[in-house]
């Protein structure tokens, strides 16, 4: 039995009057695909921060394996492992492709200041240089390494993201609404991906609409509502929760006839 | 595409090539100028250059302002004046001093300071400035007051002295191209990158694990231990110290000298540093005869048009900004990827047609 590599525990965060995440608790266990699941405002976002260190919580305790996160600098939580991308596409767009991803490597590099300026990084350039050339073939756009990241389209600006992030070798990958912006091609594909990252014992926190996806590639659903956790479960599990059903769908659940609340 | 891709991998080279060159040119300079008065401009051309480096990389890659940065060139100056003159310790000793000593105090205050951001953090360095100048004027016991310090001695290496121009122009030149490849080193390399990365989205930057704060304060520590190095090589130069050349004026000056030239690229601190020491240079000369009665404060409404054209036409600064045209100008299309990388490139190009 695999002990859980992730956990967050009796998770609060509010904004002035307003509560984002209300005592959210989940685990997620080495190389596992949690799905967080809800609808628009219900906080998923919010977590996410919390859990790469960009927030801090209010109340409530993150922890990854022994290390405790929810009191860490956002470079700190990256630094032992924690790798994430954006709902709204966060590139460096003053970079070309590869710098972008070389940028993932960051944290695998030891040339300071000092050593940079006396020119004794070369050798380690070199490795980071050909690293990141490697992510990029493997999402296939090694053949615009040299464009600048902003002249890609979206849905390649995501796997750039994406790139960018495994650059960094995580032991845990967030994955913030990844198909936003994808076609259906494409995000079949980012299906694939995500199935061969947690071949690689990766653990993967992904926050979807797209339930399809949700269903093929998630092992466990949190789901949450108006900053609470809702249900958990296995995806089939929860797709026939009766609150999961009327959070999303409204009141009386009728097949499809969806009026997803707050929009 | 193809020859992108060669010159990415291949740009450690290429890039000292390009300060060879550069290095190469002024080398040959004393060759053909045997002006004393000349050699003096072009010695402290290279003390501004290397000051302006920093500000170069504080500016455009740390995107923080000082407007104190002559308190450190002061610092550096001072504190080998005192150490040579005043308590006889070797001049090189002293010029380690006072890059330690500069070093140490842009890392006591970065603490502070760092905390703020903007303007606020322009407004502390410039505090911090005046505190030092006037710590010069006020503090006779040890700086000599506002007459200054004098018999500081020539730096010498094994009883052959930096004592002329010609040798104290190679001197100086060389420990600017030092510092330039020091500067495009950091530039080019990880830290680099980061830096960069800041300035792209400083939330996917510390999400890669990039420690922001830490970073832009060791930038300030690197560009206040060049203004030390600048400072020291001028008390060794000019052998008296007194503190008007140290006061806010010049770092304003400096900040004209970075702007100028550019900061998104290292290549602007000579070039701005060149601009803006030769227009003070001609504007003595000119404005008197021009003007009855005219001094300093002609200077400055020169100085306010150039940046202000500068910032009009090339707010990239002059050494990208010539590039893009001759670019344009070559190849018939605008420049794309890659602005800082490629303004080097064609630099060298344009460095080619000149030599």
């Amino acid at each position: 039995m695999n002990r859980a590599m992730l956990r967050a525990h009796h998770l609060h965060k509010s904004f002035g009057g307003v509560t984002a995440v209300r005592d959210v608790s989940f685990e997620a266990r080495p190389s596992q695909v949690v799905a967080i699941i809800g609808p628009n405002g219900a906080g998923k976002t919010t977590l996410f921060n919390m859990i790469s260190g960009i927030l801090p919580p209010d109340d409530g305790e993150i922890r990854l394996n022994n290390h405790r996160l929810d009191c860490l600098p956002p470079h700190k939580v990256a630094s032992l492992g924690v790798a994430r991308t954006f709902q709204n596409v966060q590139l460096f767009g003053n970079m070309t492709v590869l710098e972008n991803v070389t940028m993932g490597r960051y944290r695998h590099g030891r040339g300071g200041l000092l050593r940079s300026a006396l020119g004794l990084t070369r050798r380690e350039e070199r490795e980071i240089r050909s690293a990141a050339m490697r992510r990029l073939k493997r999402v296939g756009l090694a053949d615009k390494a040299d464009l600048l990241a902003p002249s890609l389209p979206l849905g390649e600006q995501r796997l750039l993201e994406l790139a960018r992030a495994l650059a960094a070798e995580p032991r845990i990958l967030l994955l913030d609404e990844p198909t936003a912006g994808l076609n259906t091609v494409e995000t079949v594909r980012l299906a694939a991906t995500i199935s061969r990252i947690q071949a690689n014992d990766v653990t993967v926190l992904l926050v979807e609409h797209d339930m399809n996806l949700v269903m093929s590639v998630a092992d466990w659903v949190v789901v949450l509502d108006y900053g609470e956790k809702l249900a958990e479960g296995r995806p089939r599990e929860v797709r026939n929760d009766p609150r999961v059903i009327e959070a999303y769908l409204g009141q009386e659940n009728g097949n499809g006839a969806a009026s997803g609340r707050g929009r | 595409m193809a020859d992108l891709t060669t010159d990415l991998t291949h740009r450690l080279p290429a890039r000292y090539w390009r300060l060879g060159l550069f290095v190469l040119l002024l080398a040959l300079l004393p060759v053909f100028v045997r002006s004393s008065y000349l050699l003096t401009i072009m010695i402290f051309i290279g003390l501004h250059t290397i000051l302006t480096a920093g500000l170069c990389l504080l500016m455009g890659y740390a995107g923080q302002v000082s407007l104190g940065h002559a308190a450190f060139y002061g610092l550096g100056a001072y504190a080998s004046a005192i150490a040579t003159a005043r308590y006889g310790l070797s001049p090189w000793l002293g010029l380690l001093l006072s890059m330690a000593l500069t070093g140490g105090v842009a890392l006591v205050i970065a603490w502070p300071i760092f905390k703020l951001k903007g303007h606020y953090l322009a407004m502390a360095t410039l505090g911090f400035g005046y505190i030092i100048y006037i710590f010069f004027t006020e503090a006779a016991s040890l700086t000599g007051g506002p007459s200054g310090l004098t018999g500081v001695p020539y730096l010498s290496i094994a009883g052959w002295a930096f004592d002329r121009d010609v040798r104290y122009y190679y001197l100086v030149w060389g420990v600017a191209a030092m510092v330039l490849m020091a500067s495009l080193n950091i530039v080019n390399s990880r830290v680099g990158r980061a830096l960069r990365a800041i300035h792209g989205s400083e939330v996917a930057a510390q999400s890669v694990g990039v420690n922001t704060a830490r970073l832009k304060a060791q930038v300030f520590v690197i560009s206040a231990v060049y203004a030390g190095l600048a400072g020291s090589l001028y008390a060794h130069y000019l052998t008296f110290v007194n503190p008007s050349p140290f006061g806010f004026h010049f770092s304003v000056m400096l900040v004209v000298m970075a702007s100028v030239g550019g900061v998104a690229t290292v290549w602007g601190a000579p070039f701005g540093a060149a601009m803006v020491t030769l227009l003070t240079e001609a504007l003595r000369a000119v404005v008197p005869r021009l003007l009855d009665r005219a001094s300093g404060e002609y200077e400055i409404i020169a100085f306010g048009v150039l940046l202000m054209l500068v910032m009009i036409f090339m707010p990239q600064g002059v050494v990208q900004g010539l590039t893009e045209v001759y670019t344009r100008w070559r190849r018939g299309r605008p420049v794309a990827a890659r602005p800082a990388g490629k303004a080097l490139l064609s630099l060298r190009r344009w460095l080619r047609v000149k030599g």
